[in-house]
């Protein structure tokens, strides 16, 4: 990764590097939002800081901190953040072909360091993996700079952030943001109906089971809602075949 | 959790998170060979992320201390039309998450702390 001098002279970590600083003015006002809600929640100093530079990953931080702060158990907190980052296991099947060269803790690493952004922007600079060992080598390189500008934008400004929550009264409810953060990532999710039906029915399941204990509510609400919506698109192909069928 | 106090339990549960993070973006380029999860597992990701996410969320903005609101005088319910009118005149396009933060949050403070709603 952006360790090793062959990427960064390669042009292309320039590239990578550019593209992620387009992006950084967002990320971070978001790093120093969950650097505040962190510590709004009641994580300690230490604590935040713990996470803000390890888990990486801001939808899982900020779905856990509630969680945590409830004293959920250990088990219902890691799979809500696992199934938050599901999506990430989707980006993980396509990048496959580009990694596949690469000894495995690169790859471990390599994909740790890949966020959303740097996916998107890795895939549309080369839509197909490289072929030759130069091409690959540059992709690399590309990815190197992009998750490097990327890391370094946001455990900065998160660190920030986590000194500032001090200066912030909490009675401001600047936590909140945090879940205006998650509202976004919702709606550029809800991309197709079934993926409505699935936020619908996975909130309105949260609310009603919001008496079980352990914060069970939450798994037991993905858990209908995943269900209801593979059910459903079960029946609307049954439907779609039966029709081309009769025609 | 003590709020503000280094504790054991949370500092394991962030390591974990750490490597869920690892898990979840490696998943498919950890073994060598090339193999695929099932087709349930597999249209089932099509839906889990946006479940969780509305799990989470929602409790969070229309209960308060496990009782639904009784009132349409919060600030939240505000803040959350605004980011979405917001996100939606976008597209969805460029910073449309950081303006849904930017412009919720603008309408959460003053009625918050003003109105004290």
């Amino acid at each position: 990764m952006f360790f090793k001098p062959t990427f960064y002279r390669h042009p292309e970590f320039r590239v990578g590097a550019l593209d992620a600083m387009a992006a950084a003015p967002g990320l971070a006002a978001w790093g120093l939002m969950m650097g505040v809600a962190m510590v709004d929640s009641g994580l300690s100093t230490f604590e935040a800081l713990l996470m803000g530079t390890i888990v990486f990953a801001g939808s899982s931080q900020l779905a856990a901190i509630p969680l945590i702060a409830v004293g959920a158990p250990m088990w219902v907190v890691l799979a809500t953040g696992f199934c938050v980052n599901l999506r990430f296991v989707v980006f993980s099947a396509h990048l496959r072909p580009y990694m596949m060269h690469l000894p495995l803790w690169q790859r471990l690493l390599t994909g740790y360091l890949t966020t959303d952004l740097s996916y998107v922007l890795f895939t549309r600079r080369f839509p197909q993996h490289g072929g030759s060992a130069a091409d690959r080598h540059a992709q690399q390189a590309y990815l190197a700079g992009n998750c490097g500008v990327n890391w370094t934008a946001w455990v900065s400004c998160t660190v920030v952030g986590v000194f500032l929550a001090a200066l912030i009264p909490a009675r401001w409810g600047l936590g909140f943001a945090g879940i205006l953060a998650l509202l976004g990532i919702l709606a550029s999710l809800a991309s197709s109906p079934l993926r409505w039906v699935s936020a619908g029915v996975a909130g309105a399941a949260a609310v009603a089971a919001y008496a079980l204990p352990l914060k069970l509510n939450i798994l037991l609400a993905i858990a209908v809602a995943v269900a209801l919506c593979l059910m459903l698109e079960a029946t609307h192909q049954a439907a779609g075949a039966s029709e081309r069928s009769n025609r | 959790m003590t709020p503000g106090q280094t504790d054991l339990w949370t500092v394991v549960v962030i390591v974990f998170l750490a490597l869920i993070t690892v898990l979840t973006r490696t998943l498919f380029f950890i073994s060598g060979k090339p193999w695929n999860l099932p087709h349930w597992a597999q249209r089932g990701l099509q839906y889990a992320p946006i479940a969780a996410l509305s799990a989470v969320i929602v409790p969070e903005i229309i209960m308060v201390q496990g009782q639904f609101i009784t009132t349409w005088q919060d600030a939240r319910l505000f803040a959350v039309l605004a980011g979405l009118a917001w996100f939606y005149a976008r597209h969805g396009k460029g910073q449309a998450v950081l303006g849904t933060i930017v412009v919720g949050m603008g309408v959460y403070l003053p009625l918050h702390l003003v109105w004290g709603w």
